[in-house]
């Protein structure tokens, strides 16, 4: 009953394109928000930031980057994880080049080198779309891991071929290295998808969202009715990287600590997001964050129910989840092509309505 | 007939425009003109060429010989979307909306040649970004009351009937605020009441708006009622240009409708 737009009329265009119309929206998320920023952090612990919280918030970001480039601009890219460790790399080099380089500089100019370097493996959309793109990106997620593991500048040398990064902090607390407590890498997470989820929110919204989707939904109508191709394409490569490259930073430097690119950024990884997109909802910055949610949070819970409730050996559980995911991909691409985001608008039409439908 | 077409200044010439897929000459030699405020019909039967005619005049074809004269001047090799910017819009004759997005954002986007707010504004939104979009709204708007589409302002046009996405793909087109609006078979498919609709749309277009109009149209009836003057293309060539009456009692051009022999 609650959940109401009657007697919430717009009176003004500006009240009728903000982000989210309905009150109760509204609410829901200015408390999610709170419930983020001020309790979290008082209750945080190793278990629920190692597990749950940070890669939660990584692979929004991941997911938020390329559901800008397939899910808004229609290019399929595979190369995520490939981008994800230009990100990680441009981070370790920054913070063991520039040891007082701020941390949140660190973070957004990894996101920055990432950007260019997606604008270059955007160049091919030019002139190959769909599946032919997909294989090109592949082709750079390929190269890129190759890159890091042969050229020993980019990991500084080290004997192991590992990066492994060395502790910094943010107004005198650490957020890199083991010492960094669970609330301050939480934060520190945090603060960046808020802030760029927004971001994503407000540049879909206008001249270039649409440029991107009507790109997506139609191209050679696009460019008749003046959307420039090259321009459009290639800044959904950028912005999509630039969000890619800082989920591949904070996945290293205040998630891992240390890594190596064939395990860390492979193919699986380009894989995940773009199940992410595909479940959570092509095109939309909310199912970026349900698709994330789902993909990240699901393996947990089937974990501890099977392993820890049930008594099922790790590996058995592990195939059941493999399974169980792939199935509903196929459903997903099947059944709502449009992801969850779609089932949730779905059903908030149905609610905003009820009791009469008509 | 409005007095700028009787002042004879023409918006869009093509001279000698030759065009060819291949062996086929989809345009052979084509000379005609479209002056400012009319509305110039373009018809011909199936395949003469009337498509690729537009196609040429809005770049996305490119003539192997002829020339574009557009606003006084002659035109060199520009891309689709640089000719959106100097003002010729257009619709197509299979729907092109964009299936994803609401008839307001169809309609919005129809407006990009003329927004221009940067990346980081459009990040930041507040300010420019939001003003610009709220001005360009207004406009929108006012196409949207033009065209009595208030009521699936929202709806993601993929979910509407034929009938209304041809309507919506009108209003993408009249967003644009072109100075020439290229109309491929606006009418086509419709029923008697929407083809009455869309041709009240089309004059107030002109009247209202002030816009040139180059429509294709099957539509002999339709064509001689809204038209101020008519080309006829058959296999890619010209065989008749004038006011309607001309048209409709020129010989070639009756024979070309009824399907007599070429030779
Ligand atoms: N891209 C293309 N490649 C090859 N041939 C083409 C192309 N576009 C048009 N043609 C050919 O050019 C000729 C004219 O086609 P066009 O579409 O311009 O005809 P039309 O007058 O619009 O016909 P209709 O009334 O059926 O729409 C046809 O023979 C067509 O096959
Ligand atoms: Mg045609």
């Amino acid at each position: 009953m609650f959940y109401r737009e009657s007697g919430d009329f717009k009176s003004s265009y500006a009240a009728d394109q903000q982000t989210f119309p309905i009150r109760f929206d509204r609410i829901a998320v200015g408390v999610v928000l709170v419930f983020a920023f001020l309790v979290v952090p008082f209750v945080i612990d190793d278990y629920w930031e190692k597990s749950i919280l940070l890669p939660f918030l990584v692979w929004a970001m991941a997911a938020l980057g390329l559901n800008i480039l397939t899910g808004y601009c229609g290019q399929v890219s595979l190369g995520t994880g490939g981008f994800m460790a230009v990100g990680a790399y441009a981070a370790y080099k920054l913070t063991t080049g520039f040891p007082e380089l701020n941390m949140f500089l660190v973070i957004l100019l990894s996101g920055g080198v990432t950007a260019f370097v997606g604008i270059v493996f955007g160049l091919p959309s030019l002139r190959i779309k769909g599946f032919y793109l997909a294989v090109a990106t592949l082709a750079a997620q390929f190269f890129l891991v190759w890159l890091f593991n042969k050229v020993p500048w980019f990991y500084n040398y080290s004997a192991s071929g590992m990066i492994t990064v060395p502790e910094r902090s943010v107004f005198g607390i650490a957020v890199t290295g083991s010492g960094a407590p669970s609330w301050a890498t939480y934060l520190f997470c945090l603060v960046f998808v808020v802030v760029f989820a927004m971001i994503a929110r407000n540049l879909t919204r206008g001249r270039l969202g649409r440029s991107w989707m009507a790109i997506r939904d139609m191209d050679i109508a696009a460019e008749i009715i003046g959307v420039p191709p090259l321009q459009a394409k290639l800044s959904a490569f950028a912005v999509s990287s630039f969000y890619i490259g800082i989920a591949g930073a904070l996945f290293f430097t205040v998630y891992l600590g240390a890594a190596e690119p064939t395990e860390a950024f492979g193919i699986d990884k380009s894989f995940l997001v773009l199940f992410m997109i595909i479940i959570g909802g092509l095109g939309s910055i909310f199912g970026s964050f349900v698709g994330a949610a789902f993909m990240t949070l699901l393996p947990v819970l089937f974990k501890n129910i099977m392993v820890a409730g049930f008594g099922w050996p790790t590996d058995l559980v592990q195939h059941i989840i493999f399974m169980l995911v792939g199935g509903l991909i196929m459903f997903f691409l099947i059944v709502e092509p449009n992801g969850l985001a779609q089932l949730w608008r779905v059903a908030k039409e149905k609610l905003r309505l009820w009791p009469f439908p008509h | 007939m409005s007095a700028a077409i009787n002042s004879g200044e023409a918006l869009l010439s093509l001279k000698d425009i030759s065009l060819s897929f291949g062996g086929v000459n989809a345009l052979s030699g084509i000379t005609f003109d479209v002056l400012k405020g009319e509305i110039r019909a373009i018809i011909g039967p199936n395949g003469a060429g009337k498509s690729s005619m537009l196609n040429v005049i809005n770049g996305f074809y490119h003539p192997q010989q002829g020339e574009v004269w557009f606003d006084g001047a002659l035109r060199g090799s520009l891309k689709p979307y640089q000719i959106a910017r100097q003002g010729i819009a257009r619709t197509f004759q299979n729907i092109a909306l964009f299936k994803g997005m609401s008839t307001l954002d169809n309609l919005m986007t129809g407006r990009i040649t003329k927004m221009h707010s940067n990346l980081f504004w459009q990040a930041i939104w507040k300010g420019k970004a939001e003003k610009e979009e709220l001005k360009h709204r207004e406009r929108v708007e006012h196409i949207i009351d033009f065209l009595e589409i208030q009521a699936i302002r929202k709806t993601p046009v993929g979910r509407l009937p034929y009938g209304l996405q041809k309507r919506v793909e009108l209003g993408r087109a009249l967003a644009a605020e072109s100075k020439l609006l290229l109309l491929d078979e606006p009418m086509a498919g419709m029923n008697l009441e929407e083809k009455e609709d869309m041709c009240r749309f089309i004059l107030d277009v002109r009247d209202e708006f002030g816009t040139t109009i180059a429509l294709i149209e099957h539509d002999m009836g339709v064509v001689m009622d809204i038209a101020d003057r008519v080309v006829v293309l058959d296999y890619g060539k010209k065989i008749g240009d004038g006011y309607p009456d001309e048209i409709r009692n020129d010989k070639r051009v009756i024979d070309a409708y009824l399907g007599v022999a070429h030779d």
